[in-house]
């Protein structure tokens, strides 16, 4: 893992509320899809890093970039940044998605509720950099509206078949993701996913239904983004590595869970 | 000049006054990749009771202005996997090793001490009996000067290590507390534990955490922790180890000007893994400075 102030190259909004930033930082040299940067503010009584999926990286020119949805203090200053700026990062963090499973599958899902694009199209691109999966990769993205945005979805577009639900029906399938799935999905063998609890909970729900494999990424309030301060939990089925209470660490042995190891 | 950094607590000497405060550091593991563990004082482990803990539920943790709070509830793998593992982990550096030990009841604290017993690599034992997450015993024992007094006689007799007494900062009198723990026989006592605190989600309507309450920590409480550093250094005479939002080299300064021999980072390895590192050199910089040649000079130089 890398702890550096890592440096603004490029800020750009995508949509209403939605900022995608570029850091150059070596943690771009080690990351994989699914893993996360703890990003650290500028205030000094802001003391906790955010943790923020990393959606991109190349490996030659150092290049990471983060995309998110303004919240709260962090992710606001993050938005107003400028080439440049600097902002101290810890990462690459946590497991990723496992790519390997993808090997021999011939229909791969990949289905994102929001702001949980940005880590599945860094997968996408893995998967197609393997080649697993070859031409028949789905993402199914949620929206709010096409008023507010469609982000990332062109860059979906380039790589994979598209589906888009959207909560106001202005485009796609009206309804949430599991609306599309049911409506346009007809065939799957594995899912990667990754949006809010009550999205993931139904994604778990259809895997299990459909004895498909299920890859979700978890979100938990954290503070260190190592290990060490246990805030960062999530109920197991089976004990886990650490404490040996069926209380996995998010940031360590996630954020990527097999959606049958969780119980959400 | 060099600066001599080292410090004796309780017959135990330590090659600087710097060590992690309990469950903010893991069991060193976690950071090892960020700091070299043979340059700290020494490593304290997170609180490890005799049967695993499950702990609270999430969220167990809030950002607060310029600290946080924490409810984690103490999870943990229980003694017979710390020892295996996390303990086997320390003896590979040369740093004093200080175990936490946690429990609901006083068989619990005492089996942990017990089994610690025949643990050669572990210098000092830590008392946590101030955790204000955990519902039963606990704190109970770090508020009730009595009840404090009779734990520590209790465990004095079954340790084979020197007993460092934690205490809990949610009393009126925290002097009384440092008295009561030193006659029941602690050789050092450190202090504060996090402050009992609520956070409120006003969106939600609902608690921050999902405990109600949780710890508060960081740089808010230094204050706090300063004043009753000073308090309890004054009303006992074993050594005291302090912390409360320590962030570098002149925050550590003065605890150790409040009366503290050693010092403790906690929630600030959060914000820098760094930070400890960092907190050494700043206080050999300011002794180089000032002219102090020894740190142990500063510790109670006010007052
Ligand atoms: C593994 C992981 C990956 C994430 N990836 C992304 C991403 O790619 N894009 C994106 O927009 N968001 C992502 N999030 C959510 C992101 O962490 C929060 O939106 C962010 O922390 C909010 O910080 P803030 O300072 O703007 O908000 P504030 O409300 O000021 O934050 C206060 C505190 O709460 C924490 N916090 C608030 N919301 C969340 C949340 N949802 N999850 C965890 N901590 C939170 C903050 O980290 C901070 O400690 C991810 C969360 C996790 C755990
Ligand atoms: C996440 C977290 C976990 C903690 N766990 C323990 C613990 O297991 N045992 C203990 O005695 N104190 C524990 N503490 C308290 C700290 O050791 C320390 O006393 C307190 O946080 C004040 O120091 P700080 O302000 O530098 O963090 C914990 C604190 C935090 C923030
Ligand atoms: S955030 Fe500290 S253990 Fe996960």
């Amino acid at each position: 893992m890398i702890h550096e102030k890592a440096v603004v190259t490029e800020n750009r909004r995508l949509a209403e509320g939605v900022f995608s930033t570029v850091f150059r930082t070596e943690a771009a040299r080690i990351s994989k899809a699914g893993q996360f940067v703890m990003v650290g503010t500028g205030s000094d009584s802001r003391l906790l890093k955010r943790p923020i999926s990393i959606s991109g990286a190349d490996p030659l020119s150092g290049e990471l970039r983060l995309v998110y949805r303004t919240v709260g203090y962090g992710t606001t200053e993050l938005s107003l940044s400028k080439e440049g700026d600097a902002f101290d990062i810890l990462g690459p963090a946590g497991n990723g998605f496992p790519v390997e499973k993808a090997s021999g599958k011939k229909n791969i899902l990949l289905v994102a509720g929001g702001i949980g694009a940005p880590p599945l199209l860094y997968l996408l691109r893995e998967l197609k950099k393997t080649g697993a999966g070859g031409d028949c990769i789905t993402a199914v993205l949620g929206y709010r509206g096409e008023k507010y945005g469609l982000f990332l979805k062109d860059e979906f577009e380039k790589e994979a078949k598209v589906i888009i639900s959207s909560d106001d029906g202005s485009v796609g399938v009206q309804g949430t993701v599991m609306d599309a799935i049911r409506e346009k999905v007809t065939e799957a063998d594995l899912i990667f996913a990754c949006g809010p609890l009550g999205m993931l909970k139904a994604v778990k729900g259809y895997a299990s239904e459909k004895g498909i494999p299920a890859y979700i990424s978890l979100e938990e309030k954290m503070a260190c983004g190592v290990g060490a301060c246990l805030g960062c939990v999530v109920k197991t089925a089976a004990e886990d590595p650490h404490s040996h209470v069926n209380n996995a660490r998010i940031c360590t042995e996630g954020p990527v869970f097999e959606a049958s190891e969780v119980m959400i | 000049m060099s600066v001599d950094l080292s410090v004796d607590i309780a017959g135990v000497s330590f090659k600087n006054p710097v060590m992690d405060a309990s469950g903010t550091f893991g069991s060193g593991m976690e950071y090892s990749e960020f700091v070299d563990l043979n340059k700290l004082g020494a490593v304290v482990t997170k609180g490890v009771s005799d049967s695993p803990w499950e702990g609270n539920q999430t969220p167990r943790i809030a950002e607060t202005p310029s600290g946080m709070m924490n409810a984690i509830g103490l999870q943990n793998p229980g003694i017979d996997v710390f020892i295996e593992r996390d303990l086997r982990f320390l003896e590979g550096f040369d740093t004093n090793v200080i175990v936490n030990v946690c429990g609901h009841t006083e068989e619990e604290y005492l089996k942990v001490v017990e089994r610690l017993a025949d643990q050669k690599s572990v210098r000092m034992l830590e008392i946590n009996v101030s955790c204000p997450n955990v519902k039963t015993g606990g704190i109970a024992f770090g508020t009730d000067a009595r009840m404090l007094e009779h734990i520590t006689s209790e465990i004095k007799k079954k340790a084979a290590q020197p007993v460092i007494m934690k205490l809990s900062p949610n009393v009126t009198n925290i002097a009384e507390m440092g008295r009561a723990a030193e006659s029941g026989g602690a050789d050092a006592i450190s202090l504060i534990n996090t402050l009992m605190a609520m956070k409120i989600d006003i969106h939600k309507r609902d608690f921050a955490i999902a405990n109600k309450t949780g710890g508060l920590s960081g740089p808010a409480i230094r204050p706090v922790a300063v004043r009753m550093v000073y308090e309890v250094s004054h009303a006992v005479k074993v050594p005291v180890i302090g912390m409360g939002g320590i962030t570098n080299g002149e925050d550590a300064i003065e605890f150790m000007m409040a009366g503290a021999s050693a010092i403790a980072v906690g929630m600030y390895n959060f914000h820098d893994p760094g930070a400890m590192l960092k907190v050494i050199k700043g206080i050999e910089d300011f002794c180089e400075k000032t002219g102090v040649r020894a740190v142990r000079e500063l510790t109670g130089c006010v007052g």
